[in-house]
């Protein structure tokens, strides 16, 4: 009969593996008839993979230790991955090669709190400005030398004010370096021995100074009268003003979108604003029980730590409200300073125990050398969970966060009051006429003016 | 939606995306916000490319389904008998055509693996025996001194399941019995959900009983009230049990409901078996009224009925990975192909065995063109080309599995267990929004409300407060209410009176304009001053 026939017949070489020493051979077929039940499938597999994510968080990586007293100033190396320096209140200030976890080197700089480091745009040298009125500058010791050198006692240069100095911060690019003392804020070049300007508005104290990472000429500072301040160095003068609610304690350029910054408040909130529209706040960032006390950005611009008087570091990404992440031990006390590492993966926390403590900046990452198929395996898990975040068993294992127990109830607190405020406004609101109270988005609240 | 491609020979091919397409098309231009349109019509273009993707990587799937065709309109595919297809096909596949003749313990099942390479016979006098059909390999072989109604495989050919006379085994591959249930009582079919490790059992008693084979947790026992029960299969696509029942109903079931989630009237007599597709989307049913009907699953409609001799009605059913249909009739097996496409005319291929035989059940392997019948004199293995899935996918059913490899992919599959609570008819529903229908409910309300009381404001109803201790009187709640009811009808007296007396008025002004238009209104207006006031 004519008759065609074909039958299946699978060649057993064409499916396994020739040497026990070769990988097993895989053979995909994306129809989805063969792979049935797919979101039940996924759905289980995005729990599992929250729930191994919370079991994998292991984010503390160690410490560094050696200061005396609490660290008040972290900041790393803007070129050097695993350099970090930082400066205590008894006035010492180490240099810190975190990969061996040793100070490289020690400098007693002042005499009474370090108030600020800065680098110089070569990365050769550090500034450090002090309480007691002074701003040095240090040679940095040579990196291949990993033993504790006395080398750098003394300072290169040293330079003197009337007040006592808060602040300090070093101009990309460029041998200009800003300080603050009282409500002045010099702009030094070093060679001389006087500030090349001097820039103030208002009568109180700038507490710390930044520079913008890209537009260079732009600076901005806290000060004491609640307000932040916009200053451009090609005119000379200051440009804008914010007035908030409460002080602020810190304030840190977004490295990326940098028309963007993030100031560390002491209402417990961080405020983002973009300085072409500084009538209402881009985002605020509420999670801190105590004042916001130190601030930094990641390198990748997307997310930034904060570290609070309440003994927490908190990992917020930069267009959310809640922090991703909390950080917190018996051990640490108030935390002063924070900073992220130069590759986004680790973040340091300086606190008042006189411990600069390391820990990963996302808490269930491997640290390790992966293998490719492992790497793929983490990013699927993170798309799962990514996908299946809105629900509800999902959601109560990822946004869990266990947090002391003193915490929990300040927590507690802050949510009954926020309530009854937002209960008691509305009552208002309907009881008066059209127009007399009206809603004001929280992005708003807090801000009283801004001036230019 | 189909898109222009070339294949490996240059010819410009169409590269057919419905397959891959699991959703509707989104609509992104009513979308409210802005940003949110545009990170939906970003998702957009990636899960196009994704589609067209997994349509174009078909051209790299090593094997392809087989056939059987015949050259002119007169021969045809079902004369071919398996003597010509041995000598038309190669070595290998040769050896797939083979009788084993097992006479005396009665006719049997057969059963595959998932992956197809092992088979469990079960002769229904008791002897089980579990082989590798491949390499001829007997695993276990051991013989029970009690009826065996059913077989089937757990989650691999490590551990299977035995239904005898009155309560269900699982036993070992080595033939050790692991497990006694007593709970499944009288049991006539068996079936194992692999992604739920769920055992699922009927019978006698008509009570559907599931059980969690990883954890041992007996779920559920579903009285189905619909008598005795021996037809028993699982959609694969969403993990629905569908029984047979022997008036006729098939009803579908999920440990979720102790109620069938839908009941449906297949056939005017007892159904004999029935059968489901892997896409889930046709069933196939046979019943003692001699007919063969084809089912759409998803619309619950009928789509075809065929008349078998009443002589001869059929037995078994069985549809393979490629959709070609295997009936049991007495002593011969059809197979129809393309059946749910368009009403069939003749079969595609016809198996007669020899010795007037009775055939018990008839199973495709799966990744193979091959059919097991197990019949009253033994087992016998027939080829039948095109019915098996030709590019089996290794992360779910792996035929050349190592024994390292079945290890993980137990550890896998127990990790990735589904949970019972997640079984309904539509598996796609997870991540769709719920409306919420709370609104809808009290908009309800309000029309309701209003229609009964006109003219009176509705608010939502208010919780009834608590007084203090000693001030709860229940008297004083119930005169309360009363007076409450009694001013309400008085108001509302009162409104439709003033209404009442307005339209009057209304019409009074007519009839002093255009004269009163009918008798009838006179006679209402004169009798006005009579009313109630």
């Amino acid at each position: 009969s004519m008759v065609r026939i074909k039958v299946i017949s699978r060649d057993e070489v064409k499916f396994t593996r020739e040497t026990p020493l070769d990988l097993q051979r895989v053979s995909r077929n994306v129809d989805p008839e063969l792979h049935p039940l797919e979101k039940p499938r996924e759905y289980t597999r995005a729990l599992n993979a929250v729930k191994l994510q919370k079991v994998f968080s292991k984010p503390f990586v160690g410490d560094l230790t050696g200061h005396i007293d609490g660290c008040y100033t972290l900041l790393r190396h803007h070129s050097q991955l695993n350099t970090l320096v930082s400066g205590s209140c008894d006035g010492e200030v180490r240099l810190w090669n975190v990969t061996t976890r040793k100070s490289t080197c020690a400098w007693n700089a002042h005499s009474g709190f370090t108030r600020g480091v800065a680098f110089n745009w070569e990365g050769n040298s550090l500034y450090t400005c002090g309480s007691d009125r002074t701003v040095k500058l240090w040679a940095l010791p040579d990196t291949n030398v990993n033993t504790y050198s006395k080398e750098g006692e003394k300072p290169v240069a040293t330079w003197l004010s009337d007040d006592a100095f808060l602040s300090i911060d070093h101009q990309r690019k460029s041998k200009t370096f800003a300080t603050t003392a009282a409500n002045v804020l010099a702009v030094w070049d070093p060679k001389r021995s006087e500030p090349i300007s001097k820039l103030s508005w208002g009568d109180d104290s700038l507490m710390t100074v930044k520079f913008n990472p890209i537009e260079t000429y732009i600076l901005a500072t806290t000060s004491e009268d609640r307000s932040i301040t916009l200053y451009d160095l090609r005119a000379s003068t200051p440009i804008h003003k914010l007035v908030m609610d409460m002080k602020s304690n810190s304030l840190a350029w977004n490295p990326m979108e940098s028309f963007n910054f993030t100031i560390a408040n002491e209402d417990h909130n961080c405020y983002t604003f973009d300085t072409r529209n500084m009538k209402i706040a881009r985002n605020v960032h509420t999670d801190h029980v105590s004042a916001v006390l130190s601030l930094d950005y990641s390198p990748t611009g997307k997310e930034f730590v904060t570290g609070s008087y309440d003994r927490t570091v908190r990992i917020f990404p930069k267009d959310q409200g809640k922090s991703r992440e909390v950080y917190h031990t018996r051990r640490m006390q108030r935390i002063f300073s924070v900073q992220f590492s130069g590759d986004s993966s680790y973040v340091f926390c300086g606190s008042d125990d006189s411990n600069i403590r390391i820990w990963k900046s996302v808490a269930h990452a491997n640290t390790e050398v992966q293998l490719p198929r492992q790497e793929q395996k983490e990013k699927y898990n993170a798309a799962l969970i990514e996908r299946y975040k809105d629900f509800p068993e999902v959601r109560r294992i990822k946004d869990k966060q266990h947090v002391p127990k003193a915490i929990k109830q300040a927590q507690m607190a802050k949510g009954i009051i926020k309530r009854s405020q937002q209960r008691k406004l509305s009552n208002k609101q309907k009881h008066s006429k059209a127009g007399q109270k009206v809603f004001q988005p929280e992005r708003k609240k807090h801000i009283i003016t801004t001036v230019q | 939606m189909t898109e222009e491609g070339q294949d490996f020979e240059g010819k410009v091919t169409r590269i057919k995306t419905s397959k891959y397409q699991r959703t509707a098309k989104i609509n992104t231009t009513k979308m409210p916000l802005r940003k949110e349109q545009r990170k939906m019509e970003h998702k957009k273009k990636l899960i196009a490319n994704a589609i067209e993707a997994a349509a174009r990587s078909e051209l790299l799937l090593p094997e392809s389904t087989g056939y059987m065709e015949s050259e002119g309109p007169l021969d045809k595919t079902f004369k071919v008998s398996q003597k010509e297809i041995k000598e038309a096909v190669d070595l290998q596949s040769r050896d797939k055509i083979f009788d084993l003749r097992l006479p005396e313990f009665g006719p049997y099942s057969a059963e595959y693996t998932k992956d197809g390479q092992f088979v469990l016979l079960a002769g229904e006098k008791g002897h089980i025996s579990l082989f590798d059909w491949h390499k001829n390999v007997l695993k276990t072989e051991f013989h029970l001194k009690e009826t065996v109604r059913d077989v089937c495989f757990l989650h691999n050919e490590t551990m299977f399941a035995v239904a005898q006379k009155k309560q269900v085994f699982v036993y070992d591959y080595k033939g050790t019995e692991i497990h006694s249930l007593k709970t499944h009582a009288d049991p006539y079919a068996l079936q194992f959900l692999p992604y739920h490790f769920l055992l699922c059992s009927i019978g006698k008693q008509g009570i559907l009983r599931y059980q969690d084979i990883s954890t041992g947790a007996l779920l559920q026992g579903l009285h189905t009230k619909l008598g005795p029960c021996s037809i028993m299969k699982q959609n694969p696509y969403n993990a629905i049990l569908h029984l047979g029942h022997q008036n006729g109903t098939v009803s579908l079931w999920s440990p979720n409901s102790s109620q069938p989630h839908v009941k449906m009237l297949c056939h005017k007599a007892a159904l004999t078996d029935l059968a489901i597709d892997r896409s889930g989307h046709i069933m196939v049913t046979t019943g003692l009224d001699a007919k063969v009907k084809v089912f759409d699953i998803r619309t619950y409609k009928k789509l075809f009925s065929y008349d078998t001799p009443s002589q001869r009605t059929v037995q078994t059913l069985d549809i393979s990975h490629k959709g070609a249909l295997g009936l049991g009739f007495g002593s011969h097996v059809q197979v129809w192909k393309d059946f749910s496409a368009r009403r069939i005319k003749e079969p595609y291929l016809i198996h007669r065995l020899p010795f007037q035989n009775k055939i018990n059940r008839v199973r495709f392997c799966p990744f193979e063109d091959v059919m097991g019948i197990g019949h009253a004199n033994g087992f016998s293995s027939v080829i039948v080309p095109g019915a098996g899935e030709a590019n089996f996918d290794t992360f779910e059913a792996n035929p050349y599995q190592t024994t390292k490899q079945r290890r993980e992919t137990t550890v896998v599959r127990l990790l990735e267990k589904i949970p019972s609570d997640m079984i309904t008819l539509d598996p796609m529903a997870i991540g769709t929004v719920a409306r919420d229908n709370s609104e809808k409910v009290l908009e309800n309300q309000r029309l309701i409300y209003e229609s009964q009381n006109p003219g009176a404001k509705w608010s939502k109803v208010k919780k009834e407060k608590k007084k203090m201790r000693g001030k709860n009187k229940i008297g004083k709640k119930v005169t309360q209410k009363e007076r409450k009811y009694v001013e309400n009808k008085q108001k509302n007296a009162q409104a439709e009176e003033e209404k009442a007396s307005k339209q009057a008025k209304g019409k009074q002004a007519k009839e002093v304009s255009e004269g009163p238009a009918t008798q009838e209104e006179v006679v209402q207006s004169a009798l006005e001053r009579f009313n109630k006031k």
